[in-house]
């Protein structure tokens, strides 16, 4: 029914305009629920009709913020305690929440991602491209500089003992690629 | 095993649909074990069922890459679709890795 108002309509960013629509979800910080978050946020943002690009990206920039938050902020992971081992294991340091608050208005996508982990002390340098506090995990400090890239707006608010809060906003419905090749 | 399979002097790596943290440590470590117990010299990724890699991905081609380039390997990526792509070339990672 929505979806027939909005292709009938000439004016559609008028019509999204009057649409407002709102969502929280509250996990666990632990690995396996990386790809749970992900999935729903771009479930969420879907009937506006992003592009496969639109919603590869959110994917994209959810993930490393959950993960940020799993990893760094709670500081569980799934790994190996030491090689060898035949199968990972969940590691969980200190076990706590995700939340993730997502509002949909005027065709704009807002993400706010929050964990109540350790907080982030130097905040430029955890922005900077392939820096990383935990190069013995092999991600590769992309996370931030990925988020950047993804979404249009990105604004990160770090309590040292008290948590971390990832804002993040996308334009929905405009198509273009970053680097617009091909 | 039909996710690592070394054939000749190679390790293919056939990567699954989601490439995050939480794949990342099971590939990294079977790799690595390859790696060093078969002597093999170049690490081919194949992406063909990949449909999601966030910076975890990034993370393990880039230790794969360190792993053997110092002997001379190269690290190469087949089957990546626009987005994976599109990943590899922001991350730079298509100036260390051959993309085919």
């Amino acid at each position: 029914m929505i979806m027939e108002t909005l292709k009938t309509e000439n004016n559609q960013t008028e019509t999204r305009a009057g649409m407002k629509n709102e969502m929280e979800i509250v996990f666990d910080a632990v690995s396996s629920n990386e790809s749970f978050a992900r999935t729903a946020v771009a479930a969420f943002a879907a009937h506006m009709n992003p592009t496969m690009e639109e919603l590869a990206d959110i994917k994209t920039a959810v993930s490393e913020a959950v993960t940020n938050a799993i990893i760094h902020g709670y500081e569980n992971f799934y790994g190996y305690s030491r090689h060898g081992e035949s199968q990972p294991a969940y590691f969980i340091i200190h076990p706590g929440k995700v939340k993730i608050h997502c509002t949909l208005e005027n065709g704009i996508l807002t993400v706010e991602i929050t964990d109540n982990g350790k907080g982030i002390a130097d905040l430029d340098k955890a922005m900077e491209p392939l820096y990383t506090t935990r190069p013995e995990l092999e991600r590769s400090g992309m996370g931030f500089a990925f988020m950047e890239a993804f979404m249009d707006e990105l604004d990160v608010k770090s309590v040292v003992g008290r948590g971390t809060c990832v804002h993040m906003k996308k334009k929905l419905g405009t198509g273009a690629w970053i680097d617009g090749e091909e | 095993m039909e996710e690592f399979q070394v054939i000749e002097n190679c390790l293919m790596v056939k990567l699954p649909e989601e490439v995050d943290h939480h794949r990342a440590a099971y590939i990294c470590e079977n790799a690595d074990r390859l790696i060093i117990r078969e002597d093999v010299n170049h690490v081919v990724f194949d992406f063909e069922d990949t449909r999601f890699m966030d910076s975890s991905g990034i993370g393990i081609i880039m230790g794969r890459y360190k792993k053997i380039s110092c002997f001379g390997g190269k690290v190469y990526a087949i089957h990546a679709d626009k987005q994976i792509q599109r990943i590899l070339r922001m991350s730079g990672l298509n100036n260390i890795v051959e993309v085919m």
